[in-house]
């Protein structure tokens, strides 16, 4: 008994490394489509019960899409792609408040979108996809009540050590990462990296100050 | 007929004199298309956006659907036809059932009992047939209050307006009636989107313009559009 709790004693790192180990593996073995259907299941669930929400309360929106659906994204290659070859030539700095002001007008985006929810129904297509790949298009329909056609959504998504991530969201066939492109291109061309650093920041507190005053 | 002519007269200036080129190939009648874009974007604040809030407001939801469906149904038509253009036999098929059915039981297309009945709905018209077809988009247009479009899908509309059921119907005063009505329950079920994009662009005519383009491409494709090259990643990661 003795010698046990010794040797739990002299190796509880090891043994904790092991447990942490474990539990990120588990993660990483979540399939993409199953996590795409999870998070969308958990997120449409908190909707639906959230009379706050409901109501138009985008703060807990956005928390909502920061807690369950953010971990999920890869914005970095988002950025960089939608930066095409600006990218390179911009510094550390700019690159990392690109991503963080990129990543905040995005969540503004998506709790507009997110707000307006009622009660659509979501269908998931079946993954078509080899189990070695390391990239994958897992394909969603929502069916908006009232009119008949779905929207088709589509998650561009890559393998990572930290599991399955999104670098594009694709809405009707419209990438979001190629929609921002051209918009970036020619925000760089006229005004530099730090012009459309600006222009994204200024874009981010114009939401705030229309959120308090208008519907 | 006033509605043809317009569109005719819109391509016409379009297409000659004032194409001084942007940065974007795809948009070499940028400066048109800008202007034209904010005099939409004016006359849809100042009117359409309005009108169709208040509808919204006022209106009952299962009313709206129904008016929604009325239109959506008489669509189905020419959907029909174009599927059949496109060689796409089935889909047609499926079409030609979805409008006799809503049309009688639906009682002319007030109910869409089809699409529970597993027919499923098409986004079909010229513009998509002429591209299956392999006609390119030519370069992007915006229509005066009709809004975003292309060369060809502008001149396919021609086409499009001569099939609509709706311009079929007689008397000038159901057609107003009819037109001003689609108009608004269009522009309702575009409510969110519209908050959406607001929130989202950070040039407007910018992002409608990509948006839009994209969103065709996908729609001649059918949803399965080729990969085109600047998808692909610009780093080696």
């Amino acid at each position: 008994m003795k010698i046990m709790k010794n040797w739990i004693m002299k190796n509880r790192l090891l043994i904790f490394a092991a447990v942490l180990l474990a539990g990120l593996a588990q993660a990483q073995d979540v399939a993409p489509d199953v996590l795409v259907k999870t998070i969308t299941q958990d997120v449409l669930t908190v909707l639906k019960r959230d009379k706050d929400i409901q109501a138009g309360d985008s703060k807990k929106v956005a928390a909502l899409i920061d807690a369950k659906v953010l971990p999920h994204f890869n914005f970095t290659r988002m950025t960089r792609l939608t930066m095409g070859r600006n990218w390179r030539s911009s510094s550390p700095e700019q690159q990392k408040e690109l991503i963080s002001e990129f990543r905040t007008l995005l969540v503004r985006t998506y709790s507009t979108a997110l707000s307006s929810y009622r009660d659509q129904q979501v269908d998931f297509k079946p993954l078509r996809a080899k189990p070695e790949e390391t990239e994958v298009t897992v394909r969603t329909e929502v069916k908006p009540s009232g009119a008949s056609q779905p929207v088709s959504i589509d998650y561009e998504m890559e393998k990572t050590p930290e599991g399955w991530k999104v670098y594009d969201v694709k809405v009707g066939g419209v990438s979001l990462v190629t929609t921002y492109r051209e918009t970036f291109a020619s925000e760089v061309k006229e005004r530099g990296v730090d012009g459309l650093i600006k222009s994204l920041a200024a874009k981010n507190r114009q939401g705030d100050s229309a959120k308090s005053g208008k519907t | 007929m006033p509605w043809t002519k317009r569109i005719c007269a819109v391509l016409a200036l379009a297409l000659c004199g004032c194409a001084t080129s942007g940065g974007n190939p795809a948009d070499p009648l940028e400066p048109f298309n800008r202007a034209m874009f904010s005099f939409n974007d004016t006359v849809d604040g100042a009117v359409l956006k309005p009108v169709a809030q208040g509808y919204r407001s006022v209106v009952p939801g299962v009313i709206r659907t129904g008016v929604s469906n009325f239109f959506s149904n008489l669509e189905d038509a020419w959907t029909c036809v174009n599927n059949l253009f496109q060689g796409k036999f089935e889909d047609g098929a499926e079409d030609l059932g979805r409008f006799i059915f809503n049309s009688t039981f639906g009682l002319a297309g007030i109910f869409d009992f089809a699409t529970g009945a597993g027919f499923q709905k098409h986004n079909e018209d010229f513009g998509q047939t002429l591209g299956k077809w392999g006609v390119g988009s030519g370069p992007y247009l915006v229509l005066p209050l009709l809004g975003p479009s292309t060369a060809r899908d502008g001149l396919a509309l021609l086409v499009d307006t001569q099939a609509d059921l709706v311009f079929r119907i007689d008397g000038v005063p159901t057609h107003n009636v009819l037109y001003g009505t689609r108009a608004i329950s269009n522009r309702t079920n575009l409510l969110d989107a519209s908050s959406v994009l607001e929130a989202a662009a950070l040039d407007k005519y910018s992002f409608v313009r990509d948006a839009w383009m994209q969103r065709r491409r996908n729609l001649v494709y059918d949803g399965n559009p080729p990969r085109q090259k600047e998808d692909d990643d610009e780093d080696s990661r």
